[in-house]
C-alpha cells in the first residue's frame, strides 16, 4: 500500500486541504491492467486478502475547514476499501472503539443471516470495546458496500466499498479500475439532524415557493391558471419543492471523501477503458452522474452483470452501485460530476491524463418542482401537466379504482407530445389484469390484510402518519424521474437493463405482498402501509417460495427500498428481470420485483434513506421453513 | 470469537419475543418555540408582549406547554396578566392535533381565572395554521378562540406572517369586566428575517379592538377600545 496507507493511519481526514498538491503520486504509469487503481486520490486505503481487521472509532473529520467529529473505520473516511475473490472464505475481525453499540452490515451480500450485521435481528450489536468476527463464504462477485447499522453511525462515516473479484476471467475487462463512492457530509451531529427534522420538517429546504414565483405565474400563465395550478398543493398542504429532507444546507456531498474544493482525481490514458464503480454511500441523497463529454456504458448494477447500455446520465439512488465503462480517447480532462436529486449541491471529481489538467464543472440545474406524476395522479413521463386538465380526478374513485380501470385510462388524451420517451412501456403492471397470483394474507399481520387490489388503501393508511395516498400510481420504470425527463441525452432507467444472461430465476411467483410506501413530511413520520415498523409484525416468507413484492409509493419522495439477504429480481416485463439489492421507487410510482426466500433467517428490509429507516419505514422479514410456518399459524 | 451456525426454525421463533429488533421503543423529542417576544409601544408606555410554546413527546402523543401575556414596563412595571396552559397533545389526523388541558390566567389585580380546554390545533387547507380552543371555567363561564396565522415568502428568509385571533365569551364576567358574545379582534402582521431558521427578529404592527358588550363595559370604566401598535421583536426556537 502506498499513499493510502498514509491516510488510512492518519487521525483526521481532511477534504478541503488535500488539494491537487496531494495527486499524481502512487503509480501512474505503473498500474497494471486490472488492478483496482489506488492512484487516484481515494482517501481510502484498499485492503484486500481473506483476513480483515477493522476497528471502529471517533475521530477528527475536516471536510469544510472545521474539524468534526466523525467516526471512521482504520481511521479513514470513506472506510478502506475490501477487496475479496468470488469463492473465498473472507473473515472480519470487528472492533468496536466507540462509546455505543456498533454494527458492520455487508451490503448486497448473500450469507448467513447472523452475519449480515443488523443488531436486534442477526445478532446483538458490538458492544463498546468488543471485537466481532464476521466469517462467511463469497458466493457472488461485484461492487458492494458496507456500512454501520446502529443508529445514525453511517452517516457519520463509517461505510466503505467492497469489490469482489470474479472467481472466473471477467467479461469486461479495463485497463483501470476506480471505485467512486459518493457520499454527504454534515458538520451537524446525525442525532441533530433527525430531531430538527422532526421538529420541522422542511428545515434544511431553501426551495420554497415565494410571492414572487405567484407573481411571475400570473404574468406567465394567468392569475386563474396560477389559482387553479396552486389549488391543489394549497388544499393537500405540500410542498411542490420537497425533493430531499435533507439538503445542501447542511451537508457537503464527497467523492471518494472528497469535498467537490479537494476534487478527487482519477488519471487515465487516452484509448483506455476505465472502470468506474458508483457506490452511492450517503445517508439521505440521491445523486444524478453524468461526465460532460463522455458516454458511460453501464455494465453492472448492484453488483450484477447487465447486459451493456450506454447513456450519458443516471440518477444513483441511497445504496445502488452501478458499474460503468468510459473510454475517453482525447488527451483532455473530464469532470465526473453528480449533483443531488434537490440541486442544493453536488459531488465532483476529475478523470484526467495529466494530474495537472481538470475540467470545466458544470452548472447546476434549476431545482426541480414535484408535479401530478410525482402526486400519483396517473401523470406519465414528461407529460405536459397542462395537457391533464381534461382528467376530472375529483371524478374518480381512487380508493376502488382497479387495474382495469387504469388501462381504460386513454392515455393519448393525455398530450402525448411532450412526451420524450417514446418507448415508454406499461408492462409492470401486466400482472394486474388477470390475477393469477394470490395476495398474501396473514390474520394477524395488518400488512398483509385481505385487498382486492394492489393499489388499494388499506384502513392502516389511513391515520394521522399518511398525509397523502396515490390515486393512480403508474409503472414509471422507463422514466428517469424528477428532473431528468427533459434531457436532450439518453437518461439510463432501470427499464433500460436487463440482468445479463437473461432471467436469473423463475418469473412465476407463488404469492404476492403489497407494501405501500407511505409518510406524513410534516410530521416527519415514515412507514410501509402507514404501519411503523415499532407497530408492525414480521413478514413471514416461507423458505424456498419465490414471492413478489409490489410496492406503491404513496409519498413525494423517492424511496430506496433494500431486503437484506435476498435478491430483488425487478420486474421489467417482456419476461426481463433485473437483478438487484436496493430498489428506487420514485413518487407516484407501482412497481414490484420477486424474491426467491433462499435463505432463513430474520432479514432487514427498509427505505435506505437513513432517518426514514430510522422513522419506521423498516420492517423485519422472516424467512422461515413451511413446518415453522404453519406451527406458527396453529 | 461467534461463529455462524445453521439456523432451526425453533431458534428462529425462541429468539423473537427476546430479542427486539432494532429499537422499537419510539424517541421523545421536544422543541421550545418563543413565536412571538416583542415590544409595542402602547398608548400607556412600552410594552412588552410575548407568545411562547412547548412540547415534549413522540409522533402522536405528546406533552404541550404554552404561555402568553403582556406587561408594562414604563413606571416600574406592571403584568397586565398572562394566561398559562398545559394540554395533552394528540395527533388524530395527518395535519390536526386534539389538545385536551388546562388555562390558567394570572391576574395581579383580580382573580384569576382556571379554564378546562377543549382545542383543536393544525393546519388547515391552504396552509393556515390554526388553533380553535373552547374554554370551560367556573360558574358557566365559557370562551372559544380561534385563531389563525399564515406564512408568506417574500425570500426564503423574508417571511411575512399576517395573524388573526378572535376571543367570544358564553357568559359575561362581572368580576373581570367582559361581557358575552364577540370580545375581541386581534390582528397582527409581522415580517420576519430568518438569520438561522431557528433565530430571526422581526418588526410589525398590531391591532386590537373590542367588540359588544365587552367594548361598552371598558367605554363605561373609561378605557379605551381600539389600540394599534407597533410592534419589534424577535422569533426563537430550539
Amino acid at each position: 500500500m502506498t499513499s493510502s496507507a498514509v491516510i488510512g493511519r492518519r487521525r483526521f481526514v481532511q477534504g478541503l486541504a488535500l488539494g491537487a498538491g496531494a495527486l499524481g503520486i502512487g503509480g501512474f504509469g505503473l498500474s497494471p491492467a486490472r488492478l483496482l487503481a489506488d492512484q487516484g486520490q481515494t482517501g481510502a486505503p484498499i485492503l484486500s486478502g481473506n483476513t480483515f481487521n477493522l476497528a471502529i472509532g471517533g475521530a477528527d473529520v475536516n471536510i469544510t475547514g472545521k474539524k468534526r467529529p466523525g467516526m471512521l473505520v482504520n481511521g479513514s473516511l470513506p472506510a478502506p476499501t475490501l477487496r475479496w475473490r468470488e469463492g473465498d472464505t473472507v473473515t472480519l475481525n470487528v472492533t468496536n472503539y466507540l462509546p455505543a453499540t456498533s454494527s458492520i452490515h455487508w451490503h448486497g451480500l448473500l450469507l448467513p443471516f447472523q452475519m449480515d450485521g443488523v443488531p436486534g435481528l442477526s445478532f446483538d450489536g458490538i458492544a463498546p470495546g468488543e471485537t466481532f468476527t464476521y466469517r462467511f463464504p463469497i458466493k457472488q462477485n461485484g461492487t458492494y458496500w458496507y456500512h454501520s447499522h446502529s443508529r445514525f453511525q453511517e452517516q457519520s462515516g463509517v461505510y466503505g466499498a467492497i469489490v469482489i473479484d470474479p472467481a472466473e476471467a471477467d467479461p469486461e475487462p479495463v485497463d483501470r479500475d476506480y471505485v467512486m463512492v459518493l457520499s454527504d457530509w454534515s458538520d451537524e451531529k446525525p442525532e441533530q439532524i433527525y430531531a430538527t427534522l422532526k421538529k420541522l420538517s422542511h428545515y434544511y429546504n431553501f426551495n420554497e415557493r415565494t410571492i414572487f414565483d405567484t407573481l411571475r405565474d400570473f404574468r406567465e400563465k394567468g392569475v386563474v391558471q396560477t389559482l387553479k395550478d396552486r389549488h391543489m398543493w394549497n388544499t393537500m398542504r405540500m410542498s411542490q419543492s420537497d425533493l430531499a429532507d435533507v439538503t445542501g444546507y447542511t451537508y457537503t456531498y464527497l467523492l471518494n471523501g472528497r469535498s467537490p474544493n479537494a476534487n478527487w482525481t482519477g488519471l487515465f490514458k487516452p484509448g483506455e477503458r476505465v472502470k468506474l464503480r458508483f457506490v452511492n454511500a450517503s445517508a439521505m441523497t440521491f445523486f444524478d452522474i453524468r461526465i460532460p463529454g463522455l458516454d458511460m456504458t453501464v455494465v453492472a448494477m448492484d453488483g450484477q452483470p447487465v447486459k451493456p447500455v450506454r447513456f450519458h446520465e443516471c440518477r444513483l439512488g441511497v445504496a445502488e452501485t452501478i458499474d460503468v465503462i468510459v473510454t475517453p480517447e482525447k488527451k483532455q480532462a473530464f469532470t465526473v460530476f453528480a449533483q443531488s436529486i434537490d440541486r442544493s449541491g453536488f459531488a465532483r471529481g476529475t478523470l484526467t491524463p495529466d494530474p495537472a489538467m481538470s475540467a470545466a464543472v458544470p452548472e447546476m440545474d434549476p431545482p426541480p418542482l414535484l408535479g401530478h406524476t410525482e402526486m400519483g395522479m396517473g401523470g406519465m413521463a414528461g407529460m405536459n401537466h397542462g395537457d391533464m386538465e381534461g382528467m376530472n380526478h375529483g371524478a374518480m374513485d381512487h380508493g376502488k379504482m382497479d387495474h382495469g380501470a387504469m388501462k381504460g385510462m386513454q392515455h393519448d388524451d393525455m398530450g402525448h407530445g411532450g412526451m420524450k420517451h417514446a418507448g415508454m412501456q406499461h408492462k409492470g403492471m401486466q400482472h394486474d389484469g388477470d390475477h393469477k397470483v394470490p395476495f398474501a394474507f396473514v390474520a394477524d399481520n395488518p400488512d398483509l390484510a385481505p385487498r382486492t387490489s394492489a393499489v388499494q388503501h388499506l384502513d392502516s393508511e389511513y391515520g394521522p402518519g399518511v398525509d397523502m395516498r396515490a390515486m393512480a400510481p403508474a409503472a414509471m420504470l422507463d422514466d428517469p424521474g424528477i428532473g431528468l425527463r427533459e434531457r436532450d441525452w439518453k437518461v439510463l432507467t432501470y427499464a433500460d437493463m436487463e440482468t445479463a444472461g437473461g432471467p436469473p430465476d423463475s418469473l412465476t411467483p407463488d404469492r404476492e405482498i403489497v407494501l405501500h410506501l407511505t409518510g406524513n413530511m410534516s410530521r416527519y413520520m415514515w412507514s410501509f402501509n402507514g404501519i411503523k415498523f415499532a407497530d408492525s409484525v414480521p413478514l413471514e416468507l416461507h423458505h424456498g417460495e419465490r414471492a413478489r413484492i409490489t410496492l406503491v409509493n404513496d409519498t413525494m419522495m423517492t424511496h430506496p427500498i433494500h431486503l437484506h439477504g435476498l435478491w430483488s429480481d425487478l420486474e421489467l416485463g417482456d419476461g426481463r428481470l433485473l437483478r438487484k439489492h436496493t430498489i428506487t421507487v420514485k413518487p407516484g410510482e407501482k412497481l414490484s420485483y420477486l424474491v426467491r426466500a433462499d435463505a432463513t433467517g430474520r432479514w432487514a428490509y427498509h427505505c435506505h434513506l437513513l432517518y426514514h429507516m430510522e422513522a419506521g419505514m423498516f420492517r423485519e422479514v422472516r424467512v422461515v421453513d413451511n413446518a415453522t410456518a404453519k406451527e406458527a399459524r396453529s | 470469537m461467534k461463529q455462524a451456525h445453521p439456523i432451526t426454525a425453533a431458534a428462529l421463533l425462541a429468539l423473537s419475543p427476546l430479542v427486539q429488533a432494532m429499537d422499537k421503543h419510539e424517541p421523545a423529542f421536544s422543541r421550545v418555540i418563543v413565536d412571538e417576544f416583542e415590544t409595542r409601544d402602547a398608548d400607556e408606555g412600552t410594552v412588552a408582549a410575548w407568545e411562547a410554546a412547548a412540547w415534549y413527546g413522540g409522533d402522536l402523543n405528546k406533552l404541550y406547554l404554552s404561555t402568553e401575556g403582556e406587561r408594562l414596563m414604563d413606571n416600574g412595571g406592571e403584568t397586565e396578566g398572562f394566561e398559562t396552559r398545559v394540554a395533552w397533545n394528540r395527533a388524530f389526523a395527518p395535519f390536526w392535533d386534539w389538545q385536551l388541558g388546562a388555562r390558567r390566567d394570572w391576574q395581579p389585580d383580580d382573580p384569576n381565572r382556571d379554564w378546562a380546554s377543549l382545542g383543536v390545533q393544525g393546519v388547515a387547507p391552504y396552509r393556515f395554521e390554526t388553533d380553535v380552543n373552547l374554554f370551560i371555567g367556573e360558574d358557566g363561564l365559557t370562551q372559544l378562540r380561534l385563531e389563525t396565522e399564515y406564512e408568506l415568502l417574500f425570500t426564503q428568509k423574508l417571511i411575512l406572517v399576517p395573524a388573526l385571533e378572535m376571543n367570544l365569551a358564553g357568559k359575561a364576567d362581572d368580576e373581570l369586566n367582559t361581557g358575552d358574545g364577540l370580545m375581541n379582534l386581534e390582528a397582527g402582521l409581522r415580517l420576519r428575517y430568518e438569520v438561522r431558521r431557528e433565530f430571526a427578529p422581526y418588526i410589525g404592527v398590531n391591532w386590537e379592538r373590542q367588540f359588544g358588550d365587552t367594548a361598552s363595559r371598558t367605554r363605561d370604566a373609561g378605557g379605551e377600545v381600539e389600540e394599534t401598535t407597533l410592534v419589534a421583536g424577535v422569533r426563537l426556537w430550539f
